[in-house]
């Protein structure tokens, strides 16, 4: 019984083991990773200098739109859930997911959902092209036909969240092992129930949003054309309401993994623990009151910008409780700089850039010069990809001596960091610049005073492209090549159940009987 | 907890989570009227109310607040449509009329509909139109033309701080889409 599980692909098509589902997961987030950076470096090389070299504006524009969805809805969000799936049983005490039939189905759907999505790339009128945020009207009057396979495609990945998200909520309200009390659960198990409350919260409004579209696309409705007494403008606000959620969940758990490494590796218990649960739960209380700084210029009366002005800026009064509780963590800690550490600290210092960006943005009357500008790319891949990916990458090397019982290859590992770490700067730095300077997104041409800025960015993309080709060989390298035996406990300064009590690799089955908690 | 008492309360929670997801499902739709009605409270869009009717009021005759008209079509829409006065000075509470001129230059038969918003957005609210051809749809022959009215008044409330305000009127074409009851029939 102890390890027995089926093999060949009926494992993988049947398993209900959050194990396995988490690693399945992780591996099609990579893939759509791959997939949704393939196409910025498309977008890279169009912008590489002034003109139109390489592909059409319509296609340019489709561009930008499926690298939007497919990193957002297709990397990000699955890899936090697969994170959650490997360690929320394991950290908890509990001997697997609450609901593990339905957490084999909503992975399932994703594999279908990305399908549909991806495969109006060769459809007549191209794929959908009209922002990742797709407006209304772009996307109802002028959406190509390959629109509606977007609908049915975001219908799916939302089903797919929800049911994860539910998932994590039984699970960590019902599972926890004895004494595990809510005030004892790592942070990573927290930021991910507040995650998970924000996406039955959101997704149901975003389906309701992509569901009035398709009956104003072919039922007769008009809920966003002005023509038969609805408003354009009414989508945007659904649109934000589930959107401005929808960036803290793709940040919350990645706010947990650096709670729980920076730690480790300090080798000092974090400070403030309970200050950071409540700041991750004001975080996201806040941001269900601030949808519209996303929309300062549709014209709104000055009291609304004023209201959405300040209560976007209330969120950086959390956001920096949990900043300098990670620098306080630091401090006087007997640091050492493995790989995952170095991740962690990359990503307090870069997200805390985008952050302040973030407080630029939101303030109402300079927003009406930066808005739809490279600034507004530079502010949210800066939260992004040191944000989100670097905290994802943080947690495969810190967790993956747990997960294969072998270790990554440091030398390579620190390779992979401080490449990314050249890369993403360079990439996303120099669009502060040309953004404030008045460079407009979405578009594939532009003025030749922005030329030198979007070199610099396209040479950083192509770079921090092939570095994550790097991420891959190390992971085939550790997973299926030569890779050194991990110890149980790899890193001296871990804490929590699936360090303390768990062997490298941890069992396919663990707390079958739940484990004590102190 | 036995297994049986973990089912039981597994599938209860869940039950109550898959109810946040119905409700917040239905909240999603529920923005929409709420949207209206918010608007049409503040009148924060720019959208005038509907019909207003006009009862003898008290003239403020020392004040004089311009109204400009912008007409536009959208496209698809093959009219000519402008406003036959471009600019009105009038004075509050005094009831006056203007009107539009539109043309179908098609070979076909097409159904207008106009679209209002005010700027700023703030003087929508007192804006009150009596009669106006965005109330119903326009149904014109193929070459034909026709001046529409519109009758309105500036209510003396308006703030002080507006002088000026614009009316625009955006024309759609709803032959297809939109019109009688084509929209049944689709």
């Amino acid at each position: 019984m102890a390890d027995h599980h089926p093999t060949g692909l009926k494992r993988w098509l049947f398993t209900t083991n959050h194990k396995d589902i988490g690693s399945m997961y992780l591996w099609f987030s990579f893939v759509m990773f791959i997939i949704g950076g393939a196409m910025a470096m498309v977008i890279r090389a169009e912008l590489y200098q002034p003109g139109l070299q390489f592909v059409d504006p319509n296609f340019f524009n489709s561009m930008t739109t499926m690298h939007g969805l497919i990193m957002v809805f297709g990397a990000v969000m699955p890899s936090m859930v697969g994170l959650a799936n490997w360690l929320i049983p394991m950290q908890i005490g509990a001997p697997d997911m609450a609901l593990p039939r339905m957490n084999n189905w909503s992975f399932w759907i994703l594999p279908f959902a990305f399908t549909l999505l991806l495969s109006s790339l060769f459809m007549d009128g191209g794929a959908p092209n009209f922002g990742w945020t797709f407006y209304a009207p772009l996307s109802t009057t002028y959406g190509p036909p390959s629109t509606d396979f977007f609908i049915l495609g975001v219908h799916m990945m939302g089903i797919s969240s929800i049911m994860g998200a539910i998932n994590v909520i039984v699970t960590v309200f019902n599972m926890r092992a004895p004494g595990m009390t809510l005030m004892k659960m790592p942070l990573f198990v927290w930021t991910w129930v507040i995650t998970a409350f924000l996406l039955i919260m959101v997704m149901p409004v975003l389906a309701g949003a992509v569901t009035m579209m398709l009956t104003d696309r072919h039922f007769g409705t008009s809920f966003f054309d002005a023509a038969g007494g609805g408003d354009p403008v009414l989508f945007q606000h659904i649109f934000w309401f589930f959107g401005h959620p929808e960036v803290y969940i793709m940040i919350l758990p990645a706010f947990g993994v650096a709670s729980e490494i920076i730690p480790a590796f300090a080798r000092k218990k974090l400070f403030g623990y309970s200050s950071m649960v409540y700041a991750t739960a004001s975080i996201a209380l806040l941001s269900f009151v601030v949808w519209a700084h996303h929309m300062f210029t549709v014209g709104m009366p000055v009291a609304g910008e004023l209201f959405f002005m300040i209560a976007t800026m209330l969120i950086a009064v959390p956001t920096g409780v949990k900043v300098f509780n990670w620098v306080a963590t630091m401090w006087q800690g007997s640091m050492t700089f493995e790989t995952p550490m170095l991740f962690a600290i990359a990503f307090v210092i870069l997200f805390t850039i985008g952050g302040f960006s973030g407080v630029m943005l939101a303030m109402a009357p300079v927003d009406f010069q930066y808005h739809d500008t490279y600034f507004v790319v530079a502010h949210f891949h800066y939260v992004l990809f040191p944000g989100a990916i670097f905290g994802t990458t943080a947690a495969v090397y810190y967790w993956l001596p747990k997960w294969t019982g072998k270790m990554y290859n440091e030398k390579l590992g620190k390779l992979h960091f401080w490449l990314s770490m050249i890369f993403v700067n360079l990439t996303f730095f120099p669009m502060h610049f040309s953004g404030l300077a008045g460079m407009p997104r979405r578009i594939p041409d532009y003025n030749m005073m922005f030329a030198d800025f979007n070199q610099l960015a396209s040479i950083g993309a192509f770079g921090l492209g092939l570095t994550q080709i790097l991420f891959l060989a190390i992971l085939i390298k550790t997973i299926w090549g030569k890779a050194e035996k991990s110890s149980d406990k790899p890193w001296d300064g871990a804490t929590g159940l699936e360090w303390e009590q768990l062997p490298c690799p941890a069992p396919y089955h663990t707390f079958d009987t739940p484990p004590k908690v102190s | 907890m036995s297994e049986q008492e973990q089912k039981l309360s597994n599938k209860s929670l869940v039950m109550r989570l898959l109810g946040v997801v119905g409700g917040m499902f239905l909240f999603g739709f529920a923005l929409v009227p709420l949207y209206d009605v918010f608007c049409e409270i503040t009148g924060i869009n720019g959208k005038t109310r509907g019909q207003a009717i006009y009862q003898k009021k008290e003239i403020d005759h020392d004040r004089l607040v311009t109204i400009s008209f912008i007409a536009d079509v959208k496209r698809g829409m093959p009219w000519e449509f402008k406003p036959m006065e471009n600019v009105v000075k009038v004075k509050p509470g005094e009831l006056n009329e203007v009107r539009f001129y539109a043309r179908n230059r098609a070979n076909e038969d097409i159904v207008g509909q106009s679209v209002p918003s005010i700027s700023p957005s703030e003087g929508a609210l007192y804006l009150n139109k009596t009669e106006c051809f965005c109330f119903d749809q326009q149904r014109l022959a193929a070459g034909e033309e026709i001046e529409m009215p519109m009758k309105f008044y500036i209510d003396a409330d308006l703030p002080e701080d507006i002088s000026h305000l614009t009316l625009s009127y955006q024309l759609y074409n709803v032959t297809e889409a939109f019109a009688g009851d084509s929209v049944a029939a689709k």
